[in-house]
């Protein structure tokens, strides 16, 4: 796994977003149902993509997971992408922004 | 049906692997898809129960079946790419091929001799061979398409997500004679054909508006109405796509799914005026006519996919709520509408409903359920 350190560090970067994303274990295996079955309706449930783009963890290696995080949380304007913010709370977002990217525990 | 086939079995007449030469027919046969897992319950409608399991499809997510007209082979477009053949009777598959990175859904052609394959990636159609799934032509189209539908006369018709455009594809004649239709819309994210074969009917997602082109006519062109409807920025987030392959088609009206609002439109056949709204418990994904009735079910996007709503299309009001389970992705009537299947995903479960009591008759376990698909399809312009 790698380091949490470039993660943490970048968060402390972007105002508004929690610099731990803690989730309670029953909570982060919804999230990771969440994931699969609903992201999965645009994403593939492999995430390899479908009306949405592909969000395997090699495709998003470049992306930060606070910036993820964000556009979960406010969807991409013009696009599909709708805004979860009205469903998932910074933490949970940021976290699946981490699970995307392959950094779970 | 079951029950015969285990008679069959103990009286030594013949083992299950035998069913093709038995005689049993596949009209209240269905499959059900199983996201999760790449599989498909194989359902008898008659006995309310799974008769059994076919494995190795690849990513169901987002996953259609069609069928042969002789109800013995289904057809199953898989998320990647994937299409497989499968028989009823001997429930395994009896042909697959990954046709392409990543497809959306597929159609049946009026003679049941082409299977037509909607892709992401690549984009374009695929059309194969029903029998072979040998290819019989490529169109690329460097778009992702949608709403692909069969059209009488070996026709088929589809609508591309990126670039906005309807097309034709005839395969009537010794060659393909590939039409564009017109410019549709931004970003149309489905599409529909009424029962008649007549209207083509677009939903767009990146504009206001709904697109219909009329299929009798020679030289048909794209009406755009209801230019209010649609998504905004604005509007609610949409959490699921809608879909139109349900688009109930009632009272001389079309029920339309608001996109980004929680409600139902209703839309004057002939006028194409809006003539009513409902307000709805959350955002429609499916809205489906129960046969020989009044009425239209509902489901919903995420987070309250919990609840299914029937609306009477002559008062366009709810006329009942119900909470049959966790997730309910889709719904599948009898062909005569005496019951509904609901696939309840986030509770493993198949539910089944009478149409008249509202009582349960049945639970069928299945994993992470999704996709209902009765073998009476087969009979069935535009699905």
């Amino acid at each position: 796994m790698p380091s949490l350190w470039p993660l943490l560090a970048g968060a402390l970067l972007v105002p508004g977003l929690p610099a731990l994303a803690e989730v309670a274990p029953d909570r982060a295996g919804r999230l990771e149902h969440m994931v699969i079955q609903d992201c999965g309706s645009c994403h593939g449930l492999t995430m390899k993509g479908g009306l949405g783009p592909a969000l395997t963890p090699d495709r998003i290696a470049h992306a930060e997971p606070e910036g993820l995080a964000l556009i979960i949380l406010d969807g991409v304007p013009g696009t599909a992408m709708p805004r979860w913010r009205p469903v998932l709370s910074e933490e949970e977002a940021l976290w699946i922004a981490r699970y995307l990217k392959g950094d779970t525990e | 049906m079951k029950s015969l086939i285990a008679a069959l079995v103990m009286l030594g007449l013949c083992g299950p692997a035998a069913a093709a030469d038995t005689g049993l027919a596949t009209g209240d046969l269905g499959l059900v898809v199983e996201r999760a897992t790449g599989s498909a319950l194989v359902i008898d409608r008659s006995d309310r129960a799974a008769i059994g399991r076919i494995e190795g499809l690849g990513d169901l997510s987002h996953a259609s079946v069609t069928y042969g007209p002789d109800e013995r082979f289904a057809y199953v477009f898989g998320r990647d790419g994937g299409l497989t053949k499968i028989d009823m009777l001997t429930r395994t598959i009896a042909k697959r091929i990954l046709q392409a990175g990543n497809s959306i859904g597929g159609a049946i052609s009026d003679d049941g001799r082409l299977i037509a394959v909607s892709n992401y990636e690549p984009g374009g159609v695929r059309v194969f061979d029903a029998d072979t799934l040998d290819l019989v032509a490529d169109i690329p189209l460097n778009s992702k398409t949608i709403g692909l539908v069969d059209a009488p006369g070996r026709r088929f018709v589809w609508s591309t997500w990126d670039s906005g455009e309807a097309w034709m594809a005839d395969f009537s004649g010794p060659d393909m004679v590939l039409t564009k239709l017109g410019d549709v819309g931004k970003n149309p994210f489905d599409a529909v054909l009424t029962d008649d074969a007549q209207t083509y009917l677009i939903g767009l997602f990146g504009e206001k508006g709904v697109t219909a082109i009329d299929l009798w006519d020679d030289h048909p062109e794209p009406v755009r109405f209801l230019k209010d409807y649609g998504k905004t920025d604005d509007d609610l987030p949409v959490y699921k796509m809608p879909h139109l392959q349900g688009w109930a088609f009632t009272q001389g009206q079309y029920v339309l799914p608001a996109v980004g609002q929680h409600e139902l439109l209703w839309v004057d056949r002939g006028t194409l005026q809006e003539v009513a709204r409902t307000p709805m418990h959350g955002q429609p994904v499916f809205i489906i006519a129960q046969p020989a009735s009044p009425y239209v079910w509902v489901n919903f996007a995420t987070p309250l996919n919990d609840t299914v709503q029937v609306v009477d299309s002559r008062s366009h009001q709810v006329v009942r709520t119900l909470t049959p389970g966790a997730a309910i992705l889709h719904m599948e009537f009898a062909p005569r509408g005496a019951e509904v299947w609901l696939s309840a995903r986030d509770d493993d479960k198949v539910v089944v409903i009478d149409t008249r009591s509202f009582e349960t008759l049945a639970e069928i376990p299945a994993e992470s359920p999704s996709g209902i698909f009765f073998t009476a399809r087969a009979h069935r312009t535009g699905l």
